[in-house]
């Protein structure tokens, strides 16, 4: 309580007042208003094209020139910085206020040691000279947990692991003691063990500075875990703000509260059961041989499969978990085929009694059964082929592998019956893929999918790339149609909060090997694996309470 | 009595082959409602609508100069009143007389092209050396001798000003013929206006409620079809009176050479493209999507074809072909056929050393496309590899395809006057601006400037490879993703 | 870096080996050496007697591939393609139809060459990059409009065209410069001003837009938007951040073309009459000297290769991302 009195003396740090941006007519963030005060953390928190990133990029004056800010004020401890020219923002930029940013991968000049991206700021804004600066970025450095910091000084971006560029940019970012620190989204490209540390970091600083950090994100799990303060922005308006207590007990808006239901994961308490296996792998292996020298000898393999045994039943779903070059993605393109595997077997069941082994098959002989086993992919905008209107990508599989009716009139009725099926309009048939959303998209690819009856679907990370929202609804219609058709899914994915959501059995990968499997409330509240244990106890409280995690 | 026989050359053929893909290309364009929208995007820019309007002039008169005729006059003489009126014979009597008609007298035996025949009165003025444009007597002095004794003298020209009463100046009879020409320009685009109007309220009529179309800068078309006309019908009318822009050594004139060259300038940029597109397609694709040892074989043949310097490869191929065709005579009958040949090599000779480009481009766009996650889908519906090219990369190849088809036009219309002054152009008797650039180079050395040959090939190249460049920049602007 | 440098030419070889299969296959399987012999004599009053002698003279009586007369290993060795081909790698180029060792020839001439073509290079390149990275910071405005209205000309208009009007403006009629000559030695700069001008002017279009587009692709990328972010002014941004990277797609374009600088240009060096590799070859050619030519291919696919080569060295420089292995 006294914290909160003593604030209404100080000024904000930040304060936004009716900030409108608009390109052409179309207005994208429309009159939002909120203050960050001094060692706050104030998530902004909102779907894509909600306009959250816009309105950070306008703090900083930094928005693409076609786009215009109509009218309010953005002040930075009581200075409108509209009123500045662009000479006196550019001072204050780095030095007032700092932004990191989603990608650390691309975000770094690959051409540049760090040292000397971090030692630039310094130069600018601090006027230090060479030997004071590079002093000064090994203290910053070894501050953000960068370890051998006066070795990696000289190093260059593309040397340092995801997390550690993130870091490098933080240190960026706090080289001249800002006021202000922008995050924006700065831990989605990394994996969950690395956005635990990262987000760690942050909050250690902010501790120790004082700092006000304006924390951009969609991910309510990490709203939960740092903010102090949190405002919803949806399609351009700031619908909800509140502080974190409050927000979470007694979310009012019913955006925020939608929000809140789809980022919790709800525990289906799925029957596992003792199904018939539909798909066995055994000791499945895939390498890939690293070549090298002038013969391009083959001097040692990649192991990105290394001996998995995996059981899927008819009818239930196998959630496949890992972390980012796990091998989990080429376990489902060894079983469709598409690489072929080093040894081990791929069988698939028709009944208990009567199996293939699929990737010993020649390309001829697997046609028959590529209408059993189907895919989804990650990636809405490269699953669906830009110059094919969405009949054509789906009718693609009805022609090719002979199934369901074979006349133009007969393959329409069905299309029709298959994109109503998955939640869009028999009149979408006509049009290109460039005219939905990601979501719909993510729908055509599984219309597509069922268009030939499949008793599997791989589901490469379908979510990833989606919204919290549409992700809710995917996974939805994922349900309804196991449900309805008894099809059995191999669901890839690296978010543990949608795995009870959709998954009876559950295995975790690590390095090309699966290091625990079983049933999903076993695994996640009794974890036995110490990789498995570090995989929950990363992710954020919101989901770990969810899933009540020992 | 005369008879037509329609002489077919090589690169005629081709180029009326390379007409039929055109329109086949225009067809699917309007089949697809994607590919629509790309080309109304396209020409809704000013400056494509203009250059493309500019472009397809080029074409035309190219087309019209590949139609070739030869009129033959025949020494019998059939008596008109043996014949019955109304049958056959007759009909082709009086069509013989009619084609007869066409063609001058002194023009029979010659290959004649649809573009000749309007331009007969070019061929036959035919002055005894220089004269500057508009001129009325030839550039030098020459030695007359007559009852004055011998004189130093400005010898008059044979065709230029005939018209030309006494105290007439050339200004004025100029000023008075645009004029008219003006009118007639006018007259002739307000007719097109017309009938395009037409058909554009029927199709507004027809049109579905709600569609909205972006509108074409129709006002531009019309002002670049005016000028274009104007310009045209100007240098062909006072073309009946003057050397509009003059004559070269042999007298002959300079404004029926510089539009005699399109089509030389024409065939060798679209042609070229004909010949190198399939290869390039083809290895570019193979190499990209089947990898492994194909790739290896694809890279090491352009690799290898790019290391030699371009300008060497195609002197040394073209100094080979010269030597062969020298030593088989048998293989043409004609000097135009001759020519011809020779130029049909050239364009070989320019598609092969030209592929390399195209083919690396396509190899990595390849590569890419066949890892996007759409190819993989179509493998596991069991597509095999070339249902998979021709569904799923050819298509989105196509763009880089043609970016690189209307990049190439114009550089290769400036290399034949660059292969031309080497030597290793097309041939010397083949009207090209090439050709007139390197025969007029040392009319520069010359005092007075004989200046004119040279400007008019310059400017007749620089407004097709202007118009060409600016065409091709909204064309890769609209179709390349990475432009914007 | 030196074991490297080496494997890198190894796999020249083959290239090499493809080079010398296209230049034997134009210069003695589509013309042969009857072919040639008859077009060298006239074609009139020729014996066989004559070609054979002609042929004999020059060792081209030899089978093309396999000599079924030799024994053992010579029955490959011993063929015109083997015999052409060591002469080519021991860059033996023989003589030339009026009697020149080809060899010496090239020697003499390759330096008026690179008189010329060295500062049209280097001229080129610096202002090139400097007026894209002029209208990248002026990106969007008339000035930017007005520059890439007058690069699309000056890639429009024939580069013949430059070379005539400028010899006859600047020597003709102003007088300014020689007209053409060459002299070694500092008073020859003189007659280099002009080719070298026109060279660098005749450029200018497609430089510009090719590296206007490359600074733009570059200013789009998300390092860029860090820099802005740090307090970055434009033109530290370009000068710091976006025109080191913009170099890499630079140098693979340029770096390949220094080793061919050797070569010359046909077009300027016949204009302005300089003595270099340039009017060598176009003379070759209009005399239809097939020696000269074919030499002239050989020696410009190695510098090629060479140029690769230096790609490849040059980006281990440039880009800490590559490594040499």
């Amino acid at each position: 309580m006294s914290k909160l009195l003593q604030r209404n003396y100080e000024y904000p740090v930040l304060s936004l007042l009716n900030l409108s941006i608009q390109v052409g007519e179309q207005t994208l963030v429309d009159k939002v208003t909120f203050d960050i005060h001094k060692g706050e953390i104030f998530a902004l928190v909102g779907e894509s094209g909600s306009g959250k990133s816009l309105t950070s990029l306008a703090i900083m004056r930094l928005l693409p020139q076609a786009l215009q800010i109509t009218q309010g004020s953005i002040e930075l401890q009581q200075q409108n910085l509209f009123d500045l020219t662009e000479a006196q923002m550019q001072g204050l930029r780095g030095k007032k206020v700092a932004m990191i940013f989603q990608e650390p991968m691309t975000s770094l000049n690959p051409v540049m040691t760090v040292g000397n991206q971090v030692a630039e700021v310094l130069r600018l804004h601090l006027g230090l000279k060479s030997k004071a600066a590079k002093q000064k970025v090994i203290e910053l450095f070894n501050e953000v947990g960068i370890p051998e910091a006066d070795q990696r000084i000289n190093w260059y971006p593309h040397q340092l692991s995801g997390g550690q560029k993130q870091r490098v940019m933080i240190a960026m970012a706090l080289a001249c003691e800002p006021d202000l620190l922008i995050a924006d989204e700065p831990t989605t490209a990394l994996d969950v063990t690395i956005q635990a540390q990262v987000l760690q970091l942050l909050k250690k600083i902010r501790d120790r500075r004082q700092l006000s950090i304006l924390f951009i994100t969609h991910d309510m799990g990490v709203v939960n875990e740092m903010a102090d303060t949190i405002a919803v922005m949806k399609q351009g308006k700031l619908v909800e703000l509140a502080h974190k207590e409050l927000f979470f007990a007694n979310p009012r808006h019913s955006y925020t509260q939608k929000l809140l239901a789809d980022a919790v994961p709800k525990m289906q308490d799925k029957q596992a059961g003792s199904g018939e296996p539909l798909l066995s792998l055994k000791d499945l292996k895939v390498h890939f041989p690293i070549k090298k020298g002038i013969l391009q000898r083959t001097v040692g393999h990649v192991k990105a499969v290394d001996g998995v045994d995996l059981e899927i039943p008819k009818g239930q779903t196998l959630a496949l978990v890992g972390e980012s070059g796990s091998g989990k993605s080429t376990i489902g393109q060894a079983i469709l085929n598409l690489v072929r595997s080093t040894g081990g077997e791929v069988e698939f069941f028709h009944s208990a009694d009567d199996s293939v082994t699929m990737n010993k098959l020649s390309d001829r002989a697997m046609r028959p059964l590529r209408r059993k086993v189907q895919v989804i992919f990650q990636d809405p905008f490269s699953a669906l082929n830009p110059r094919m209107t969405i009949s054509e990508i789906i009718r693609e599989g009805m022609n090719s592998l002979q199934v369901g009716p074979q006349t133009r009139e007969g393959q329409n009725k069905r299309i029709e019956e298959l994109l109503v099926k998955v939640g869009l309009l028999p009149e979408h048939m006509q049009r290109y893929p460039h005219e939905f959303s990601g979501g719909q998209r993510q729908r055509i690819g599984i219309a597509r999918a069922l268009a030939v009856e499949p008793e599997l679907i791989i589901c490469d990370e379908p979510t990833s790339a989606l919204d919290v929202s549409v992700r809710a609804q995917v996974l939805n219609l994922l349900h309804e149609l196991q449900i309805q058709y008894g099809i059995s899914y191999l669901f890839i994915t690296h978010d543990l909060s949608i795995v009870p959501t959709i998954a009876h059995r559950v295995a975790v990968m690590q390095e090309g090997k699966i290091v625990e499997q079983g049933e999903v409330e076993q695994v996640m509240r009794n974890p036995q694996n110490e990789y498995t244990q570090s995989l929950l106890a990363s992710a954020p409280e919101l989901v770990r309470k969810a899933l009540k995690v020992a | 009595m005369t008879d037509v026989s329609i002489v077919m050359l090589w690169t005629d053929i081709l180029l009326w082959i390379l007409l039929v893909v055109f329109i086949f290309g225009i067809r699917s364009i309007r089949r697809s409602e994607q590919a629509r929208k790309q080309w109304r995007k396209i020409f809704q820019s000013k400056i494509a609508m203009a250059a493309g309007l500019i472009l397809s002039t080029y074409f035309a008169l190219a087309m019209l100069d590949s139609v070739h005729f030869r009129f033959i006059e025949q020494t019998t003489s059939v008596d008109h009143s043996a014949v019955e009126p109304w049958s056959l014979q007759a009909l082709q009597q009086d069509f013989a007389e009619f084609t007869g008609n066409l063609v001058h007298d002194e023009l029979h035996g010659k290959t004649l092209s649809l573009l000749d025949l309007g331009m007969q009165h070019l061929i036959l003025s035919t002055e005894r050396t220089y004269s500057a444009p508009f001129a009325l007597t030839e550039y030098s002095t020459s030695i007359v001798y007559n009852e004055e004794g011998v004189q130093q003298q400005y010898k008059l020209l044979k065709y230029a000003g005939q018209h030309l009463q006494d105290g007439d100046t050339i200004s004025a009879d100029v000023f008075l013929q645009t004029l008219y020409v003006f009118v007639f320009s006018l007259f002739t685009t307000l007719v097109f206006w017309l009938v395009h109007g037409y058909f554009r309220i029927k199709a507004f009529i027809f049109r579905r409620a709600g569609q909205k179309l972006e509108p074409l800068p129709w006002k531009t078309f019309y002002l670049t079809l005016f000028m274009l006309i104007f310009a045209l019908s100007w240098l062909y009318h006072l073309s009946n009176f003057y050397h509009v822009l003059g004559t070269d050594k042999v007298g002959q004139d300079v404004l029926y050479q510089s539009i005699k060259a399109i089509r030389t300038g024409v065939m060798i940029g679209l042609l070229t493209t004909l010949v190198m597109l399939p290869l390039a397609l083809f290895l570019g694709i193979s190499a990209g999507y089947f990898k492994g040892l194909v790739d290896d074989v694809i890279q090491y043949l352009y690799t290898t074809l790019n290391s030699i310097p371009g300008v060497l490869l195609i002197a040394a191929a073209v100094l080979v072909m010269q030597s062969i065709l020298n030593t088989h005579n048998d293989w043409f009958g004609s000097t135009e056929e001759r020519a011809d040949l020779r130029l049909l090599f050239l364009i070989l000779i320019l598609g092969i050393t030209s592929w390399t480009g195209l083919c690396r481009l396509l190899r990595a766009e390849t590569l890419k496309i066949s890892q996007v996650e759409y190819v993989s889908a179509a493998k596991a519906f069991g597509l095999g590899g070339f249902s998979i090219i021709r569904r799923h990369i050819m298509p989105n190849l196509m763009h880089l395809v043609l970016i690189a088809l209307v990049l190439d036009f114009s550089g290769l219309v400036l290399a034949e006057a660059v292969l031309s002054y080497v030597g290793v152009g097309v041939d010397p008797t083949t009207p090209s601006w090439g050709n007139m650039i390197n025969q007029a180079r040392l009319e520069m050395a010359r005092e007075p400037m004989v200046w004119w040959s040279l400007l008019s090939a310059f400017g007749f190249m620089f407004i097709l490879v202007l118009a060409a460049n600016l065409f091709s920049d909204r064309v890769q602007w609209v179709l390349d993703p990475r432009a914007h | 870096m030196f074991a490297y440098i080496i494997r890198r030419l190894f796999y020249a070889i083959p290239i090499l080996i493809g080079v010398n299969f296209i230049t034997f296959a134009l210069f003695f399987m589509v013309n042969t050496p009857e072919d040639m012999a008859r077009a060298q004599l006239g074609a009139k009053q020729t014996t066989p007697e004559m070609i054979a002698a002609w042929k004999q003279e020059r060792g081209y009586d030899k089978p093309l591939f396999f000599n079924t007369q030799a024994n053992a290993e010579n029955k490959v060795i011993d063929t015109l393609f083997v015999q052409e081909s060591i002469k080519l790698f021991k860059f033996d180029f023989g003589q030339s139809d009026s009697g020149r060792q080809i060899s010496a020839d090239i020697y003499e001439r390759m330096w008026p060459s690179l008189a010329i073509a060295l500062p049209t290079f280097i001229i080129g390149l610096v202002t090139t990059i400097a007026i894209a990275l002029l209208i990248v910071l002026f990106r969007g405005s008339p000035l930017d409009t007005a520059t890439m209205i007058l690069a699309v000309t000056i890639m429009s208009i024939s580069g013949l065209f430059y070379i005539i009007a400028g010899q006859v403006l600047f020597s003709k009629i102003w007088h300014w410069v020689p007209i053409s000559g060459y002299q070694p030695g500092l008073e020859g700069v003189k007659f280099l001003i002009l080719p070298v001008f026109i060279g660098v002017f005749a450029g200018l279009g497609t430089g510009i837009r090719w590296y206007r587009s490359i600074f733009l692709e570059e200013m789009n990328k998300d390092y860029v938007r860090t820099a802005r972010a740090k307090g970055l002014n434009d033109l530290s941004v370009l000068n710091g951040h976006v025109l080191r990277n913009g170099m890499l797609p630079i140098l693979t374009g340029v770096v390949v073309v220094i080793p061919t600088l050797f070569m010359g240009s046909l077009i300027m060096e016949s204009f302005f009459g300089i003595p270099g590799l340039g009017s060598y070859t176009i003379d070759a050619i209009n005399a239809q000297d097939f020696s000269i030519v074919k030499a002239m291919v050989f020696i410009g696919s190695v510098l090629y290769i060479i140029g690769l080569v230096l790609t490849d060295i040059s980006y281990t420089i440039f880009d800490p991302r590559v490594k040499l292995s």
